[in-house]
């Protein structure tokens, strides 16, 4: 669930007014200058055994909403939690057991896998840094993992080259879940897949979940993706969310006017092209300065008198989901 | 097929039982088998495959794209316009390239010259084949970039390749494919790097200029969604071969070859949430060491004996063929003596 | 979830898997050879110096110190393939035993150099930041320092002698290696993998033991086969103007350089050292271009 209400399982995942800026540009003392503002500002929560899609177009922060929360890329404002234990704080040895409560998995296997590393090597990294194992016992174990994605334990001892595309996600998700995480972050995990492996990995994620009560959440660009896996979504443009909610309602019955547009133009057997007036053409804004009131506005069809103020996130009065948009609420 | 004499006069693009392998260290890559595709004149084609199955190589060849002498074609034939491009040596090519056929490629940022401006990489090609002076090549690159949608034609022509968002870099590529009126658009994932809104528009933009200029598109994608919005016709590819062609609709509302079926279930779009996708199982088949038969039969769910020991061949009517066993097609009828 | 690894076949597939995996990888080796005939040809120099060095004493005929000053200054012959000095000692024997001293410095050097340079160069480029640029501008310092001269200097300070040479030859190729391991650093630290292990909470050591040196060492290698070329020459100049090798130690620069004065009426004996080291430069050069092409991602599946 997003924006904290009635969540029935505690949240495994709590990130609170979470904003990220990178450095944009430095003066000769190497002091930034300006910022690209990132993330402005999210809150969301994953309940225990749910999933919580993210979606959004390239450079509206999502994936960066991801490296944060997984601990790569560093934020000055906000709060992340795990299992209610702020991540932030945590020093040392703590940090370090935090960190291998959540895993993450990339989008491509190809570049998240050390070529030069046999496979049990790969899928044990995670015990092996945490220690305490002999090379016998990180093999044995790297069996048992590999058989729960599907490989073959007397694939261990090759190099990832010799594997498919689909086969490389699975040895990722072996490791991913190789420390008994409470969190698994997806990064697009089926984006630089085949059509036909994308089901084999969907299927394979969703069969982890039940067997492991995984928590999952998923970083896409797809929307039939996230429709299908995920119980809920937030849609994710210039750094805020815009539209959260149960992922049947909020992808079903969009109320903000951008996930309309979003779900407008994602191609889809049911729809015919949209027109160029439907997709509502324009550039993400730039982000280093971010525009005052709603962000939304500049290309926003129903733009109106009151856009000009900072839109908040609010619940809608009917149903369970949440809209950045004052013009939704009616 | 479709391609009787009759007809072929009246088409853009003819590839004709084309097959083509690249020889490597370890044997013989048959990249394409048997390939056969008709463009006929203002018609949207798509061909629709997953990586390595042959489509991008397949439009490569007929427009000899393809690294010289790392390829071997081992037969059929290329008619681009009634001419044969396979006869062709580099400096025709070239001069075909510009007028009758331009292409336009998945990552904008390599295609063009970073450091050029956008307007004189626009208007270079305009001058180079339509013989224009300045004045009017600039002209034409700025009316077609209005066309593409871009404000400021002006100012956009003053700015670097790196200047400009992915977006604006394909439509920019697509007005300088469209600039020289070619009669032919190769389209090979043109939008799969670029966002869905961004997909949307430069769709749009390609579809309404092919259809007002009567320019033929071929479109070559792993997004049958996307195909399905786009394109008159389809060909589905599998492995270096045709497996099933058709009227879109026909295709993708009633598919007949077990792959073209599996192809559209595995999507998530048409099963319920948390359902279990029906994946295919398996993986591509390596072109070094395909399996005997029909390539798709190790991953096929229903299998006849047939599959395993003879490769079918696309036989159908009315424009619409598949090569399957399953699909009632006796032996003797796909032969192809009754294709030529 | 309950299947258990098989411990037999998969404790003995293993080594058959390396055994395969090094035959195919010797015919692919040879595939890619095959097709730059150049880079075979390195290969047979290098073969045939190392030959040199390892069994100089079975291949030389005399001995390389035994002074015949009834044989002096004789033409190649039969009996003399490469003819014989000033004092007669036979210039064949002369030149083979000059591999272990000039290879084997040349080596030496490169060696040094690379352990040291990649050292600096993955500690600077994950510690980063102050360190970073301190030490590669100290390498900037040390870029600037020709190696002949610092080779004078060190022969003043310490004496003339191969290693102090080689020493000073060293220190100045310090920096070209230090430059490229950092390179190769600070693009792995960037690559998915190595974020991956970041979250899995790996430290900096960690990284880079199983994931930055395995990884930048391709390019690394193929830097120091294309070095040894040079440095072979570098050693070779030294000994030439006396910095190295000192007599009656056989060196090949040494030997041009003695060889020198007899320029116009012996040709043979500058000029039989001079090819030898003509030739293994231009081996190792055409090895290590070679290599470099194999290494080439681009170059590579074709």
């Amino acid at each position: 669930m997003t924006e904290g209400v009635d969540t029935i399982a505690r949240p495994v995942l709590e990130v609170s007014d979470l904003n990220v800026r990178f450095p944009a540009s430095r003066d000769w003392l190497g002091r930034p200058t300006s910022h690209v503002h990132a993330v402005n500002g999210v809150t969301l929560q994953v309940r225990g055994g749910g999933s919580l899609g993210i979606v959004g177009e390239s450079g509206c922060g999502k994936s960066t909403l991801a490296q944060a929360i997984i601990g790569l890329a560093p934020y000055e404002k906000g709060r992340v939690a795990i299992d209610g234990e702020d991540l932030q704080a945590a020093q040392g040895r703590q940090k370090r057991e935090l960190r291998q409560k959540m895993q993450i998995v990339f989008q491509d296997p190809q570049s998240s896998l050390d070529r030069r590393l046999p496979v049990w090597r790969l899928i044990s990294e995670p015990l092996h840094i945490r220690g305490g194992h002999s090379n016998a016992e990180l093999h044995a174990k790297a069996g048992q993992l590999a058989v729960a994605v599907g490989l073959r334990p007397e694939h261990l001892d090759r190099l990832p080259h010799e594997f498919s595309g689909g086969q490389r996600q699975r040895i990722a998700i072996a490791r991913a879940i190789s420390t008994d995480p409470d969190l698994m972050v997806l990064d697009e995990p089926t984006s630089a897949l085949d059509v036909s492996v994308q089901a084999q990995i969907v299927n394979l994620l969703l069969k982890l979940q039940r067997e492991r009560g995984l928590t999952y959440l998923l970083i896409s660009h797809d929307v039939a993706l996230v429709r299908h896996f995920c119980d809920d979504v937030a849609v994710m443009y210039l750094g805020q969310i815009v539209e959260s909610g149960p992922a049947d309602e909020v992808l079903g019955n969009p109320r903000h006017p951008y996930t309309q547009t979003l779900l407008a133009s994602a191609p889809s057997f049911a729809s015919p092209l949209p027109t160029i007036a439907e997709v509502r053409m324009g550039e993400l804004p730039n982000n280093r300065k971010l525009p005052a009131g709603c962000f939304y506005k500049e290309r926003c069809g129903k733009a109106a008198a009151g856009c000009e103020a900072p839109q908040v996130l609010q619940r809608l009065s009917d149903g369970a989901r949440h809209a950045r948009c004052h013009l939704a609420q009616g | 097929m479709m391609t009787g004499t009759a007809e072929l006069r009246g088409q853009a693009l003819a590839i004709h039982n084309l097959s083509l392998e690249f020889p490597t260290f370890s044997g013989a890559v048959k990249a394409l088998d048997n390939v056969s595709i008709n463009v006929g004149k203002a018609e949207i084609v798509g061909i629709v495959g997953e990586s390595g199955c042959g489509k991008s190589v397949t439009t490569m060849a007929a427009t000899g794209l393809l690294p010289r002498g790392r390829y071997r074609i081992t037969g059929g034939s290329v008619r681009l316009f009634n001419h044969n491009t396979l006869a062709m040596d580099e400096s025709q090519l070239q001069d075909v390239r510009g007028k009758m056929v331009s292409t336009i490629f998945q990552e904008p940022m390599n295609a063009l010259n970073p450091t050029i401006r956008i307007g004189k990489q626009l208007t270079d090609v305009i001058m180079r084949h339509e013989e224009a002076s300045l004045p009017d090549a600039r002209r034409i690159a700025r009316d077609i970039l209005a066309d593409m949608l871009i404000g400021e034609p002006e100012r956009v022509m003053k700015l670097y390749p790196f200047e400009l968002s992915g977006g604006m870099r394909q439509r920019v590529l697509i007005a300088m494919a469209f600039s020289c009126n070619p009669g032919l658009i190769i389209a090979d994932e043109p939008t799969t790097a670029l966002d869905v809104t961004v997909q949307a528009v430069i769709l749009r933009l390609i579809q309404n200029r092919a259809r007002r200029t009567g320019t033929s598109v071929v479109f070559i994608s792993h997004n049958v969604a996307v195909v399905s919005q786009l394109c008159d016709r389809l060909y589905v590819m599998y492995a270096g071969r045709i497996v099933e062609h058709g009227a879109t609709r026909t295709v993708l509302d009633a598919p007949l070859h077990p792959y073209t079926q599996a192809l559209l279930r595995c999507l998530p779009e048409r099963v319920a949430p948390k359902q279990e996708l029906e994946a295919i199982t398996g993986a591509v088949p390596t072109l070094m060491h395909p399996p005997a038969g029909c390539y798709f039969q190790p991953r096929c769910k229903e299998p006849v004996d047939l599959c395993r020991s003879r490769s079918p061949q696309l036989a159908g009517s009315d424009g619409r063929e598949v090569a399957c066993w399953r699909r009632g097609v006796a032996p003797e009828t796909s032969e192809q003596g009754s294709r030529q | 979830m309950s299947a258990v690894v098989p411990s037999e076949p998969a404790a003995a597939s293993p080594a058959m898997r390396r055994a395969k995996s090094i035959s195919e990888r010797l015919r692919y080796l040879w595939y890619l050879s095959r097709r730059s005939p150049l880079t075979l040809v390195g290969a047979a120099v290098i073969l045939l110096v190392l030959i040199m060095i390892i069994a100089a004493p079975v291949i030389a005929p005399y001995n390389p110190d035994k002074v015949s000053l009834t044989a002096r200054l004789l033409p190649p012959s039969a009996a003399h393939w490469f003819g014989t000095d000033e004092v007669g000692r036979d210039l064949f024997s002369r030149v083979i035993y000059g591999a272990r001293a000039s290879c084997g410095a040349a080596f030496m050097i490169v060696l040094i150099s690379m352990s040291v340079g990649v050292l600096i160069g993955c500690f600077s480029g994950v510690v980063g930041g102050r360190v970073d640029t301190a030490i590669m501008r100290l390498m900037d310092v040390v870029l600037a320092l020709p190696a002949l001269v610092l080779a004078m200097a060190l022969a003043a300070a310490l004496g003339p002698s191969l290693f102090n040479s080689m020493l000073a030859v060293a220190i100045v190729r310090i920096p070209a290696y230090v430059r490229l391991a950092r390179g190769q650093t600070l693009s792995l630290r960037e690559q998915v993998f190595v974020k991956a292990s970041r979250t899995f909470g790996a430290s900096p050591f960690y990284i880079l033991r199983w994931h930055i040196l395995p990884n930048a060492m391709s390019p690394i290698i193929v830097q120091a086969t294309l070095d040894l070329g040079g440095v072979v020459l570098i050693a070779a100049a030294l000994s030439f103007i006396g910095l190295g090798a000192q007599p009656p130690t056989s060196e090949w620069g040494a030997l041009v350089s003695s060889g020198r004065s007899y320029m116009l009426d012996q040709w043979w004996y500058a000029t039989f050292p001079g090819l030898a080291i003509l030739i293994t430069a231009m081996g190792c050069n055409l090895v290590g271009d070679g290599i470099r092409d194999m290494l080439d991602p681009r170059l590579r599946d074709r």
